[in-house]
């Protein structure tokens, strides 16, 4: 059962689709628990179910059975407004391709999630700065996505995602576009803005070495089920 | 998401792929103004038609009679007569007619069969005295000449065919005198002793043959307010006051002689009444009738005339509508294509937080500002075609030497209700695309390349 230490709790999440009259078990029955503050990485191949799984964490998804708790919320009793809701204010999100708006400047970019979550607009312009800091990105703010290098979009893709100041920070595949320099430096970010923000982050990325070098535990995901869960020794992230 | 954080999105979106929204803007706009140039038009040929009626005076006037006045003579079946008693249409009967409420004017119809000399010819017509108000009921526009200097003053107006009788050149006679040859109305002196033996009533009047001078001012192509009550159309037309104070023998006269003792008093054959507006000729028509007089209005006549361009204006706005319809479709287009586009965008959204109806309400907004803009230009477009057709018009009225007129016409609530009508249906053809949006997948959209 969760406890007040429990960020994110699963149990026997599943999810199927049916694709040309076939089912596919995306997610078979994983239970899994996230203590608050903690950086889990959930590793596996593709089509192992990682990237299913995190979107049912994120509420953009429902499990076809089992519960998800998060942030003492049941995932499953939230209507769809406030799912939305949940998203905007309990989740923080980065992507692979970093999904930055290309039309939107990225002071634009990293406000939108405080207009959807209905921020004053007099708070929001200290909000977009502490979260550009945090960061460590604070020039070309009235630049354009598209005149960025891989790096340093992800970093605004991680102001964006921290600027509503949520519980839990949901990665996918955060380095996969970059090189292996520039990723490590975006997880050494990750990792330093949880420890400062006390977060809990869940990274999905099939790169073993670098998630046992900045996580706390490893999850292993195929064919949809939960392989093993362990922590991970100082020993063996080095 | 806030109204004001909507719009800014909805604005950013628009101005982002802005020619095709301009396009699909201009599509709207095309559409608006082939439905305000339609009904400018409907609502311009009104206004010319009741502004011509109503200057011809037929439907914001009464026709007053007395209640016993002889039938015939092309007169309308008189409506069933009521209870109160006959009373003389006297001066005391025009003024109390002049207090009632919503009456601009009372005036006799000064109407008389003469002799005009001219070039020492003789000439049978019928003489009208034409109120002083008539100069300014557009009735006298595009006349040859002036209007009366004067509500006094000896002048005369000339139809043009009598003026054609007079003379070959008509455009000469103005400025040329003419000798009105009248019957003048001496009352003689009353009998004193009412009870005469012989019983018989006293009274009466003598007729001397007058003569005026007057000045031909002006020519008019038909008499203006010929009305209901005349006896043939005047033929020329003069000041009622001074047609008044010539005390001409009038048709109704040999009738009041005989019938009672009101030689001495002026009386009229008939009175035209004025009211302020047509809708206020129904009870004024009744509240005459409940004084002793016959009335007679041709509101009827108004009122089908206003039922035919009621349904004049539907037919017209149906076929405006037909392109307004085809811009809706662009509509539909546009934002289905951008819901293709920003298919990414729309997931982004979502897993930021945005709810299905931000979602929505983003391309709502998107949809109503192309309609209000639509809206917008699409009434500067019709207003100007609506110019330019009465523009062409009044060249192809001024090659057959006619009268320009002013064809259409663009009230203040046909910009609003144009422009309101755009929105909605500018928001109804987002109905579809907004709700698609809405639903879409947000795992399924943020997946799209």
């Amino acid at each position: 059962m969760p406890n007040a230490e429990t960020a994110i709790q699963l149990e026997h999440v599943s999810r199927q689709y049916t694709m040309g009259g076939a089912t596919i078990q995306a997610v078979n029955d994983v239970s899994l628990s996230v203590a608050r503050n903690e950086f889990l990485a959930l590793l596996g191949s593709s089509g192992s179910g990682k990237s299913t799984l995190l979107n049912l964490i994120a509420g953009l998804d429902r499990p076809t059975s089992g519960s998800i708790m998060a942030q003492g919320q049941n995932l499953a009793e939230l209507t769809s407004i406030e799912l939305a809701r949940y998203r905007c204010n309990t989740i923080g999100m980065i992507f692979q391709s970093f999904n930055l708006l290309p039309r939107m400047t990225l002071e634009e970019n990293i406000e939108l999630p405080l207009r959807l979550a209905e921020v004053d607009r007099e708070e929001r312009p200290g909000r977009v700065r502490e979260a550009l800091e945090r960061v460590r990105l604070t020039h070309r703010l009235g630049h354009r996505p598209t005149e960025l290098s891989g790096g340093e979009q992800q970093r605004v893709a991680i102001a964006r995602a921290l600027v509503n100041r949520p519980k839990i920070l949901l990665a996918d595949e955060p380095t996969g576009n970059l090189d292996s320099a520039t990723g490590e430096a975006i997880l050494s970010l990750l990792r330093d803005v949880q420890r400062q923000l006390g977060m809990t982050i869940v990274m999905v990325t099939h790169e073993r070495p670098l998630a046992e070098r900045y996580a706390d535990r490893l999850a292993i995901m195929g064919d949809g089920k939960l392989l093993s869960a362990s922590e991970i020794t100082k020993e063996a992230a080095r | 998401m806030k109204p004001r954080d909507l719009s800014d999105l909805a604005f950013r979106n628009l101005r982002e792929a802005i020619l095709r929204n301009a396009l699909t803007t201009l599509g709207v706009a095309v559409g608006v103004a082939s439905l305000v140039a339609m009904l400018s038009l409907g609502v311009g040929l009104q206004e010319l038609a009741s502004k011509r009626l109503s200057q011809s005076g037929l439907f914001d006037t009464i026709f007053v009679t007395p209640k016993n006045n002889f039938r015939g003579m092309g007169r309308p079946q008189r409506e069933v007569q009521s209870d109160k008693p006959p009373r003389t249409l006297d001066e005391d009967a025009r003024k109390e007619i002049e207090k009632l409420p919503n009456v601009i004017e009372v005036y006799p119809q000064v109407r008389f069969f003469t002799e005009v000399r001219f070039n020492n010819k003789p000439f049978a017509t019928v003489v009208a005295g034409m109120p002083d108000s008539s100069r300014n009921s557009g009735s006298f526009d595009g006349m040859q000449g002036y209007f009366f200097s004067s509500p006094t003053a000896d002048e005369a107006i000339l139809q043009i065919e009598f003026a054609t009788d007079l003379s070959e050149k008509p455009a000469s006679l103005i400025g040329q005198d003419l000798v009105l040859r009248y019957a003048e109305r001496q009352a003689l002196p009353a009998n004193d002793d009412a009870s005469s033996p012989s019983g018989e009533p006293s009274g009466g009047f003598s007729v001397v043959p007058k003569e005026l001078r007057l000045k031909i001012v002006g020519i008019v192509e038909t008499e203006p307010a010929a009305g209901y009550g005349g006896y043939g159309n005047a033929r020329l037309l003069m000041p009622l006051s001074t047609a008044s104070t010539l005390r001409a023998a009038q048709v109704n006269d040999l009738r009041d002689i005989v019938r009672d003792n009101t030689a001495n008093k002026t009386t009229y054959a008939s009175l035209s009444v004025r009211a302020k507006s047509p809708s206020q000729v129904e009870t004024l028509e009744a509240s005459i009738k409940s004084m002793g007089f016959a009335a007679f209005s041709l509101l009827d006549a108004s009122k089908s005339l206003r039922t035919f361009f009621s349904v004049f204006d539907l037919l017209l706005g149906i076929f405006g509508s037909l392109a307004l319809a085809v811009a809706t479709l662009g509509i539909v287009n546009t934002l289905v294509m951008a819901i293709l586009e920003r298919r990414r965008e729309i997931g982004v959204l979502k897993a930021l937080g945005a709810a299905d109806s931000d979602v929505q309400q983003l391309f709502f907004v998107e949809a109503g500002v192309m309609g209000l803009f639509g809206g917008f230009f699409g009434v500067l477009f019709g207003w100007l075609l609506g110019r330019a057709i009465t523009f062409g018009t009044n060249v192809y009225l001024k090659r057959q030497s006619l009268n320009p007129i002013e064809l259409s016409s663009v009230p203040w609530w046909l910009v609003i209700a144009a422009i309101v009508f755009a929105i909605l249906v500018s928001l109804a053809a987002g109905l579809y695309p907004a709700s698609r949006a809405a639903k879409l997948n947000p795992v399924d959209a943020l997946r799209y390349e």
